[in-house]
């Protein structure tokens, strides 16, 4: 997977990781892989809703030490 | 895409630290997605944007009164439950940082940056005898219509 930009919101709590990840895709062309970081258990429902009404498509994600990793695609 | 923006609008009625918080939690969130975003203070909800600093202006002595006994800004706002008489927001600000959530003068701040458009009602500002120039900058000061104008064409319509 080609990842085009890391978003470290480690730490961050709601709203925090959404702002990022919009600011971050903001910045991103239609196609290109955004990865985020975030420890927020909350971002486990939020960042797929956010995604998903944005039009943006989570390709993968992944639990590893608390941290929640996931790998969205611009619409 | 092209599609118009969807749009959220707040009405902040409330001039409590916490319901303040939520209602400007709900606004960035909304911004990120994308949302055109207002968020219409009205009454107690207008002490958000009062500049903590005292502005020196002329005012007749009601005025004074409420200019006094009303939160200098959002940082100075109490709590809707466990007040305590000030003490409650102490902790909550303590728990705050622990949790690395954002105070509320932040959400403040990051609202402006997201380009959140921040009204006053100018009937209420009137009414409290507050100043234009003891809010913070950049903001509106409108009426019902204009609230209604964006609200008809909201989303997500909230009363906080």
């Amino acid at each position: 997977m080609n990842v085009a930009k890391v978003l470290d919101a480690k730490g961050l709590a709601c709203p925090m990781p959404v702002v990022r990840a919009k600011k971050a895709m903001d910045e991103l062309e239609s196609g290109q892989v955004l990865e985020v970081q975030t420890t927020d258990k909350g971002a486990k429902n939020d960042l797929p809703a956010w995604a998903k009404t944005s039009g943006h498509t989570v390709i993968d994600m992944k639990e590893e030490n608390g941290v929640l990793t996931f790998w969205i695609q611009k619409g | 895409m092209t599609q118009p923006k969807k749009k959220t609008t707040i009405i902040l009625f409330s001039g409590d630290y916490d319901k303040a918080m939520a209602a400007y939690i709900i606004a960035n969130g909304a911004a990120a997605y994308d949302h055109d975003v207002t968020i219409f203070h009205t009454f107690w909800g207008l002490n958000a944007l009062r500049k903590e600093a005292p502005v020196p202006v002329q005012k007749g002595f009601l005025e004074k009164m409420f200019a006094k006994m009303m939160p200098r800004g959002a940082d100075r706002m109490g709590l809707s439950r466990m007040n305590f008489a000030g003490i409650g927001p102490k902790l909550i600000k303590k728990v705050i940082k622990k949790h690395n959530a954002m105070p509320l003068p932040q959400l403040i701040e990051m609202a402006k940056e997201q380009g959140i458009k921040l009204v006053a009602c100018q009937m209420t500002v009137d009414l409290l005898g507050l100043k234009p120039e003891e809010l913070i900058d950049g903001i509106e000061f409108a009426g019902v219509a204009a609230y209604l104008a964006d609200a008809s064409e909201g989303n997500v319509n909230l009363f906080i």
